[in-house]
């Protein structure tokens, strides 16, 4: 039974993946848990790597968060080992583990906030508790986690004045105070928004790239999740079936990857309401590659990119990406064409049986599309939503190619983005204007 | 045959029972020896400051209201008891001996205990259910020391003064109905009770609202603390009878123990 549920993947993937990569930073070696007589993790074998942000996907009770407990010590193993750096964590002294644990940060499912002190208080406590900082520097340190996380008008109101969402941003904030070099998520987006949901991974993705820590993700929002992960770990009847990244696990033909990835991913991008990336990879090689070897095919491939300091924070950033995935159905949807959300910030529409010039003039009054309508209830819903004086600088940039259905999608998505330029631009200090 | 295997039940069962109550008072020992180890180390302080306001501060007026109406009370009983032997002249001693050996160790700490103690069983059993002590874990904030230590610090600073505080109003009481309402002699009565307490009675009543401190506020803390271990509920039912438990065991505590210290003390 416990080889069934790799079903010979297991050993099968895992050189494939550890031959490109150094020393684990993390590594559980025959990790078993049992609650009673349920075994939640059962002999499991994974590796974590430093600086990269790694996904645990799995079915609700398959050990997510009991693996991640494991991490920081929570919990410990009924067998087996957990090694940090080659070292097995059982066998450190008291320094060495005292040393461990201050490199590592949770972030509760739940948030776990402390109901009792302030916003303030909370993301101070760590500092408070565990270092010998002076006062003013414990302000400077917890102010600016605060200012990050746009905190600042509620640093003084308690978790239950706060919206679920606040409250993330809060146990963040507390999270990273302490600058750790690796933060464990707990399914930071549950419970949120589809605009919420992309800002949290955006924040994780930012700082992750900001500060340089390791991020051990627990998530059942895909694709979403996979944008801003560098490695995917799923869980099956308490093992690794799968440790990788994205492109890895959509190759594998089996039964198990399939049910998962796209039980879990929907039909359709939740941000955007595009096609998700794997029912458009399917659509494309069903109704193009299948069906006609020479048909032409035009791809257009959008990149859309706002100003630095509203990047990944405002939930502005991805109402945009919806407004424009919006556009694109509506415009390109009758034509035949099938678009869906390629990276975090990147659209990508398929036009069969559309030569280039044709495509090009179709991108052409598209763009204009965008310029006349789109940017302005862009601006307007920023305005809305962020105060009369808010705008947001905006560009976005099309690359536009010809292909045959022959053609492996990959490579079309690789020539157009790399023949990409700027099609519509939207700047604040111009008064507003697009060009 | 079948007589035989219910007899085996019931004495499989007291076994039971009494090995989880040895367990669990070792636990409770090694529970607090930990608390009070934790109470000396760095940034404590202002937690126990905090402590002390919530467990003693707050507890002040509704110990002075017991022990007003204590004292009150024990002035008009035993007024009409010594009356009948022409002994209402030691009535402040009987008053106040009464009221320092027992009465009043053992009121404030019932008092405490149900005002603070479920508080403090209540309050730690929400933040075990809610992760935040495992969040303080995970902080490398030491859980034990930040909610435990000042807890037992606090309790061992209030309630010897709480229990001052109970004794001088209730000697008060009893002069208001025995001198003021019945007319027993000003005089007498304060001499009686200075002539009759000794400083070992004043002794013996701190050691026990020391030994009671102790005891509530490791029940009541070890009860919260431990709410998710609890095989018989989970979630906020867990935290609704752990907080009973804690009051219940403090109260039986208190007097159990009190019997005990009583009897070396004499």
């Amino acid at each position: 039974m416990r080889n069934d549920s790799c079903l010979g993947l297991c050993r099968h993937l895992i050189p494939h993946v550890e031959s490109s990569m150094d020393e684990p930073l993390i590594e559980f070696r025959d990790v078993t848990k049992r609650f009673g007589d349920r075994t939640i993790l059962d002999r499991i074998n994974l590796k974590i790597y430093d600086n990269q942000i790694t996904t645990i996907i799995g079915k609700s009770g398959t050990g997510k968060s009991v693996l991640l407990k494991h991490i920081i010590g929570l919990l410990k193993p009924d067998e087996g080992i957990i090694l940090f750096r080659g070292m097995p964590v059982h066998e450190m002294g008291k320094g060495e583990w005292d040393t461990y644990r201050s490199q590592i940060s949770y972030m509760f499912q739940n948030n776990a906030l402390f109901d009792s002190l302030n916003v303030f208080d909370n993301i101070a406590l760590p500092l408070r508790q565990t270092t010998n900082l002076r006062k003013r520097e414990i302000i400077r340190r917890v102010m600016t986690r605060i200012q990050q996380t746009e905190l600042t008008d509620v640093a003084r109101k308690y978790p239950s004045e706060l919206s679920g969402g606040m409250q993330k941003r809060v146990a963040l904030a507390r999270a990273l105070v302490n600058d750790p070099k690796i933060v464990l998520f707990d399914e930071p987006t549950t419970g949120q928004d589809p605009i919420r949901k992309n800002i949290i991974l955006s924040m994780i993705a930012h700082y992750r790239r900001k500060f340089g820590f390791t991020a051990v993700l627990i998530s059942h929002d895909i694709p979403d999740v996979f944008f801003i992960s560098d490695r995917i770990i799923l869980l099956w009847e308490g093992k690794a079936a799968f440790q990788g990244n994205y492109e890895e696990s959509l190759r594998l033909d089996h039964p198990m990857i399939d049910e998962l990835l796209h039980s879990l991913e929907g039909f359709q991008d939740e941000l955007t309401g595009l096609l998700s990336k794997q029912v458009f990879k399917n659509r494309y090689t069903m109704t193009l590659q299948r069906r006609q070897l020479d048909t032409t095919v035009s791809a257009i491939l959008f990149t859309v990119e706002f100003d630095l300091a509203a990047d990944l924070f405002g939930a502005p950033v991805f109402e945009i990406l919806r407004i424009m995935g919006q556009n694109m159905n509506d415009f390109f949807g009758p034509l035949g064409g099938f678009s869906a959300r390629h990276q975090r910030n990147q659209l990508l529409t398929i036009l069969p049986h559309i030569q280039l010039a044709d495509a090009q003039a179709l991108l052409d009054t598209f763009v204009h599309q965008v310029q006349e309508k789109a940017f302005s209830d862009i601006q307007a819903m920023i305005r809305a939503n962020m105060g009369a004086n808010m705008c947001l600088n905006i560009s976005v940039k099309a690359g536009i190619i010809e292909g045959t259905s022959t053609d492996d999608i990959d490579i079309i998505i690789d020539k157009a983005e790399s023949s990409q330029k700027i099609v519509a631009v939207y700047r604040c200090d111009q008064g507003g204007e697009a060009r | 045959m079948q007589q035989t295997r219910s007899q085996i039940a019931v004495f499989s069962s007291i076994g039971k029972s009494f090995l989880e109550l040895i367990g669990n008072l070792g636990a409770m020992a090694l529970f607090f020896a930990e608390g009070f180890a934790k109470i000396f180390r760095r940034k404590q302080a202002r937690e126990i400051i905090y402590q002390v306001f919530y467990i003693g501060a707050k507890s002040t007026n509704i110990v002075l209201l017991i022990g007003l109406f204590t004292g009150m009370v024990l002035g008009l009983q035993l007024y009409y008891t010594l009356i009948k032997f022409g002994s209402e002249g030691v009535l402040g001693s009987v008053i106040a001996l009464s009221l320092i050996r027992e009465l009043g160790p053992v009121l404030t700490a019932i008092m405490i205990t149900a005002r603070a103690g479920s508080a403090m069983a209540a309050e730690i059993g929400i933040l075990r259910i809610s992760e935040q002590i495992d969040a303080l874990y995970t902080m490398r904030v030491d859980p034990v020391r930040y909610i435990v230590s000042p807890r037992i610090a606090a309790s061992i600073i209030s309630f010897p003064l709480l229990t001052a505080f109970f004794d001088l109003i209730g000697i008060f009481g009893g002069y208001l109905t025995g001198v003021v309402l019945l007319g027993v002699d000003k005089g007498a009565y304060f001499y009686r009770v200075q002539a009759y307490v000794d400083l070992v009675d004043i002794k013996g009543g701190f050691l026990k609202s020391l030994v009671f401190a102790v005891l509530v506020s490791t029940i009541c803390c070890f009860q919260g603390y431990f709410t998710h271990m609890r095989t018989d509920s989970y979630g906020a039912k867990s935290v609704s009878l752990s907080t009973t438990s804690a009051v219940v065991m403090s109260c039986v505590m208190i007097l159990v123990s009190d019997y005990v210290v009583t009897s070396f003390l004499m």
